[in-house]
């Protein structure tokens, strides 16, 4: 998936915004960014974290410097593993053209050391926010791991998968919902939901999460 | 703990063996079990069973990065096709019961598989 083609096919579907959360790490959301700059898709850097307890956590930020800093934790938190490429698949940086840049040698497909109260919090003091994960699906999921959402958490909303759309699990109840492709590859982009929003910022975000002064999210169910 | 294979195991507690069939012979070396692969990566020993609920593909690649002798998948959980296919390409012995980790591990006790060291 390089940033280019991530741009291309983003702006071919119609999106106006992408996050682009990669696994424990954010070191290609910049390039997404700045493949971005002058199409007016709007990116926003985050990662998706798998805390202790193997829960997938989306953390999505506006600003990369800021990214990088959860980045930064992040990294701490990993296990001083190396990658097998051949078994986990190759870890690359590339730049705003695509081109190679370096190789990423830590193992990122494996848990952190932090916890998911430890993430939430994390996150939001850097300014960003939380969405827990694909939480309909029986791996690597709040509620597949933990069967409801811990009291107090301080999520913003908790993630279905597309098939979820339209039947979301019990322990959802209260919570708002979205919809996204989460795609690996660049075939599974699609069109998740629509947000009625004054810009793509993350403060609008929240008001549309909770339905204020007229912004929404609507969940696109998939054309089956 | 002499000549404990993965044959032994299946035989002895009625396993369904779904792939890996090549491999029977294995030794077993000793036990480790825990749905949380990250803790399988950091724990479990080249030629250990690794006895889990889990079924989903990352399984597989976690048993063949360390070599282990093979996954016992417990509660009647059911990896899906693409993750046996792998698991077969990668010669590990995948075996299925619906009973609990904790009978299938108290029952390996009893056979004298040690935890791994």
């Amino acid at each position: 998936m390089l940033p280019p083609l991530i741009v291309e096919r983003a702006l071919a579907l119609g999106l106006g915004l992408v996050a682009v959360t990669d696994h424990n790490t954010a070191c290609n959301a910049g390039a997404v960014w700045r493949a971005a700059q002058g199409t007016g898709l709007a990116v926003w850097p985050g990662l998706e974290v798998q805390t202790r307890e193997e829960v997938h956590l989306l953390c999505l930020f506006e600003a990369w410097e800021v990214a990088l800093d959860w980045q930064a934790r992040v990294y701490a938190a990993l296990p001083p593993r190396a990658n097998r490429p051949e078994v986990f698949g190759a870890q690359w940086a590339v730049d705003h053209r695509g081109d190679y840049v370096r190789t990423i040698d830590r193992l990122l497909a494996t848990s952190t050391a932090l916890g998911v109260e430890e993430v939430v919090e994390g996150v939001g003091a850097l300014g960003g926010l939380v969405i827990a994960a694909h939480v309909d699906r029986p791996s690597y999921s709040l509620l597949g791991s933990l069967g409801f959402v811990p009291e107090g958490l301080a999520l913003a909303a908790l993630e279905v998968t597309a098939r979820g759309v339209g039947k979301p699990p019990p322990g959802t109840e209260g919570w708002p919902l979205v919809s996204s492709s989460d795609a690996h590859c660049l075939a599974e982009m699609r069109v998740g939901m629509f947000l009625e929003v004054a810009a793509p910022t993350l403060a609008e975000f929240r008001r549309a999460l909770a339905g204020h002064a007229g912004r929404r999210l609507d969940l696109v169910a998939p054309r089956v | 703990m002499a000549d404990i294979t993965v044959r032994t195991l299946a035989d002895s507690l009625g396993l369904t063996v779904c792939s890996g069939a090549d491999r029977m012979d294995q030794p077993v070396t000793g036990g480790y079990a825990s749905d949380l692969l990250s803790c399988v990566m950091a724990g479990a020993q080249a030629g250990n069973v690794w006895i889990t609920l889990q079924a989903h593909m990352n399984v597989v690649a976690v048993a063949a990065l360390l070599d282990l002798a093979c996954v016992i998948v417990t509660e009647g959980a059911q990896p899906d096709e693409a993750a046996l296919r792998r698991a077969d390409e990668r010669h590990i012995p995948i075996l299925l019961t619906a009973e609990s980790t904790y009978s299938v591990v108290a029952r390996l006790a009893a056979l004298g598989v040690p935890g791994a060291r």
